[in-house]
């Protein structure tokens, strides 16, 4: 660590000296891409960098942050600013790990109308807010392949809720929680010819500019519970929603979206929606749509989707399929939904803490146009339009424009803010953070990130009241930053120190699957309220057996056999079982007895078609098993649970279809000074 | 006696409240994977601890030793010390009322040897836990007893042991030196008030 201290010491004249020359040239940020490689390393990395991040051991992060990850469907947290991986929370994909999704209790999470869907692709972590700044309740995330919102809940960092969402596909630009939680706002990234029955019609892909439409999802979120309800629709025209945000303070009652190919391309996208110079931010006046819903103006429609809830007192996740769904279309709604031109394909859009600009990232623009409420407000008092869209107002461009950053960089993308009066905005080509002022919009410093930067993050930078301290970017690309790991790499985190009036590097963190967008909030937010194990007497779980002398195998019907057991160290019980029969499909309902911290016990059979199944203490976990030939197959406990976790193991009997070996099950052979240990048969 | 001597003695006989308040004796273990230590209270009518499932705990850590669960029906004493210090109670009150510096020696010291038998109790508990071992026992380390510490601290292979008596104990503490002190200070009402008192003294 000394010499890499001293390395840094003696590297960071030289790396000012480079700066300096990149800075004088810098009019586009991809000046310096020759000669990157041999100062890269060095280059903005703080002196001090080392003790920045240096979270000594036994020591808590400052901050928890949310990584959502990307394709492996999961969100990751990591502490801040030490980039240490607390956990690994899985939302929309199975989980062998711990049984997820492979569990007879957790299965539900994932149905959806397509069936059991156990993969999904998870862009955007969102925080739940309490008069628009984080409240460490809830995290909100995505499923952008087969459209679902899913809820985390903070106390015990399980996903406790997934809801799918119909007349959607690729739900990218989601989930968007107003100020106070009031809904969560999900746009459909991909049009489709809706039937206005729940699905999609079956029409000629010739007929896009015609039948296609998007739509946008407003769903309630209870204040108290968090549960979620799918309130109503809007219906909007085919372009492509890619990303949304809230407004705040004065704008507080809108939610912004940016939109592409609103040339209604169907075709090569890539060329067919890049022709227009503009397309649009479409701003929609959110508490105006809920009071046209409320007051009748919403119409319904047949459906089908599924809503997914994990029961807090069973750990039994159940589905409910709704069948209907209610829908505002914006040429009914007067005033609900405005147009803005934004130039040519905008991605991010990002609404500053005081809630008065509006930054739009158009990723092909050479500027960067910064929106002014006032002036949309102005604009739409005095009816500056210029035409409409499918019978939505077009505001004129220059009625609304508070100004442009020049020359910010090539591919803006995203942009948060420090609550100081400053924008970092994160640029994929030319691979940089630029952080420029709210009031002049002019440049004032620019840090390269390797390589190819997606979203950036400021924790609480997307609230009211931005932490301000630490900016973490999300590179796409890695490279030659870490050893290398055959042709799939590790996705590339950076942490940089924006405290300051110069952005400092201070640690490059690997990140598991592909982060897109991410989310942070100071620890004490969250950390007092962490659940350390779940009482065994709130276990309503109706195979739960919350002691030894309770536990039972029953064969239930003729292929069917229950096996309500238990664990707590070191053994489990019953541990020895016979008079199972090939073929039998056997549920393994697990009690995890502990009622103490960090007392997990796994559990694991032979040949087992699914996975594993971690119980937490005081819950109740069910692996199905059928055996498929006859024998002796043992199973035992996965996580190293004590010092006899070696010896917490058991042995099934499988007997042949229609054998008359009986039930029975025991543990240990006499009556042994263990607590509750009983021998039963 | 005089009435603040009264008074006192009443506080004293009062004091002894303090054990259905608080534990009397506070058995305290850490472990390094017990970073925040497992406490198990010991008080006149049950046994609690640092949370609510810690008797569990316990039992889990020591069967592996094969120590004999720790279960608060195994003890009688819990459920008829609570009647001794209500008679404690009521009759130290009574010798408040009653006033006579011989009945409060007397009760002082029966409060003594209550104290000392109940000690003693606790101790010979102690050391049953800490020597009838499970033969079957997966953890056995020849010569090695699991006797805890009445008072003070021992390690106990991975766990340091530390007992101290709890505020409860306070209440038995104040009970008995306050009824000493009144007994103390009566002493000397002989000597100043003899006009008043001989009387009495000589029937």
């Amino acid at each position: 660590m000394e010499t890499l201290i001293n390395k840094f010491k003696k590297a960071a004249p030289k790396a000012a000296l480079l700066m300096a020359v990149a800075a004088g040239s810098a009019l586009q940020g991809c000046s310096n891409t020759d000669g990157r490689n041999a100062g890269s390393t060095a280059e903005g990395v703080a002196s001090d960098a080392a003790s920045a991040v240096y979270v000594a051991p036994g020591k808590h992060d400052e901050l928890y942050s949310f990584l959502s990850g990307g394709f492996n469907g999961q969100v990751s947290v990591y502490g801040l600013p030490s980039g240490r991986l607390l956990k690994i929370i899985p939302v929309f994909t199975q989980h062998g790990e711990n049984g997820y999704g492979y569990s007879e209790e957790s299965k539900a999470m994932l149905m959806t109308s397509h069936g059991f869907v156990p993969w999904d692709d998870l862009h955007h972590p969102k925080l739940s807010r309490t008069d628009g700044q984080t409240d460490g309740r809830w995290l909100f995330v995505n499923g952008n392949n087969t459209p679902r919102v899913a809820r985390i809940d903070l106390t015990t960092f399980e996903t406790v809720e997934v809801m799918e969402l119909p007349n959607s596909a690729g739900n990218h630009c989601s989930p968007y929680p107003t100020n106070n939680n009031e809904y969560v706002i999900a746009g459909t990234r991909f049009s489709v010819p809706l039937d206005m029955k729940g699905g999609t019609n079956d029409v000629s892909l010739d007929k896009y500019e015609e039948e296609f439409r998007g739509s946008i999802s407003f769903i309630k979120v209870d204040k108290d519970k968090g549960d979620m309800d799918l309130d109503f629709q809007i219906l909007v025209p085919g372009f492509d929603y890619d990303l949304a945000n809230g407004g705040k303070g004065p704008s507080e009652d809108w939610v912004f979206f940016t939109t592409y190919n609103t040339e209604k391309a169907g075709t090569l996208k890539e060329v067919g929606a890049s022709q227009n110079d503009r397309d649009y931010l479409a701003a929609v006046n959110w508490k105006l749509a809920a009071k046209y819903a409320a007051e009748g103006k919403a119409r319904e429609m047949p459906a089908n989707y599924y809503h997914n809830k994990m029961d807090k007192d069973t750990h039994i996740a159940k589905s409910t399929v709704k069948k209907k769904v209610r829908y505002l279309l914006p040429e009914e709604c007067p005033g609900m939904m405005y147009l803005l031109p934004a130039p040519k394909s905008p991605h991010g859009i990002d609404v500053d803490p005081s809630g008065e600009y509006m930054v739009v990232s158009g990723k092909l623009a050479s500027a960067i146009p910064v929106f002014s409420f006032a002036m949309m407000q102005d604009a739409i008092k005095n009816k500056k339009f210029d035409g409409e869209k499918n019978g939505i107002p077009v505001l004129q461009y220059e009625s609304v424009l508070k100004g442009e950053v020049k020359e910010p960089g090539l591919g803006p993308l995203h942009t948060e803010f420090d609550g100081k009066g400053n924008a970092y905005t994160s640029m994929f080509v030319s691979s940089e953070i630029v952080k420029w002022k709210l009031n002049d919009l002019s440049v004032v410093d620019r840090m390269p990130v390797y390589y190819s930067v997606g979203h950036l993050m400021i924790p609480g930078g997307d609230t009211k009241e931005p932490h301000g301290k630490y900016l973490v970017a999300m590179n796409k690309i890695t490279k030659d930053r870490y050893l290398p790991t055959g042709p799939e790499l590790a996705h590339s985190a950076q942490l940089i120190d924006i405290s300051g009036e110069k952005m400092k590097m201070l640690l490059d963190f690997p990140t598991v699957a592909e982060p897109h967008y991410a989310q942070a909030i100071p620890a004490e937010k969250v950390a007092p309220n962490s659940v350390k194990f779940y009482k065994l007497d709130e276990n309503k779980h109706p195979h739960a057996v919350k002691k030894e002398a309770d536990v039972s195998v029953v064969r239930e019907s003729k292929n069917r056999v229950r096996v309500k057991m238990t664990a707590i160290r070191s053994h489990m019980t019953p541990d020895n079982i016979e008079g199972i029969q090939v073929g039998d499909t056997v549920y393994f309902h697990v009690t995890n007895l502990e009622q103490d911290w960090d007392v997990p016990h796994g559990f694991a059979v032979m040949g087992a078609n699914n996975a594993e199944t971690l119980i937490m203490p005081g819950a109740t976990q069910t692996l199905t098993w059928v055996p498929k030939k006859t024998g002796v197959f043992p199973f035992y406990c996965t996580d190293f649970c004590s010092a006899l976790h070696q010896e917490m193991q058991g042995y099934i009997r499988v007997s042949p279809k229609g054998s008359d070996v009986p039930i029975s099950f025991s543990t240990g052979k006499k009556k042994q000074n263990i607590p509750g240990v009983a021998s039963a048969h | 006696m005089k009435i603040y001597q009264k008074v006192l003695m009443v506080v004293a006989a009062l004091s002894l409240g303090l054990l259905f308040v608080f534990p009397m004796w506070k058995i305290y273990l850490k472990a390094p994977q017990y970073p925040e230590g497992l406490e198990l209270h010991i008080w006149v009518n049950k046994l609690g601890g640092s949370s609510e499932s810690v008797l569990q705990n316990f039992n889990i850590l020591n069967h592996y030793i094969g120590m004999e669960p720790i279960h608060a029906e195994s003890f009688a004493e819990l459920k008829f010390m609570p009647y001794i210090v209500i008679a404690f109670m009521v009759t130290g009150v009574l010798v408040g009322l009653i006033g006579r510096k011989k009945l409060v020696l007397g009760w002082s010291g029966m409060l003594m040897v209550a104290g000392a038998a109940g000690i003693l109790d606790f101790y010979l508990w102690l050391v049953k836990f800490g020597t009838n071992l499970d033969p079957k026992a997966a953890i056995k380390v020849p010569g090695m007893t699991y006797i805890p510490p009445l008072l003070g601290n021992k390690q106990l292979l991975n766990f340091e042991a530390l007992s101290l008596p709890a505020l409860g104990s306070l209440g038995i503490f104040l009970a008995i030196s306050l009824s000493l002190v009144v007994y103390y200070f009566s002493l000397k009402n002989k000597t100043v008030t003899r006009g008043v008192s001989s009387g009495k003294v000589l029937v």
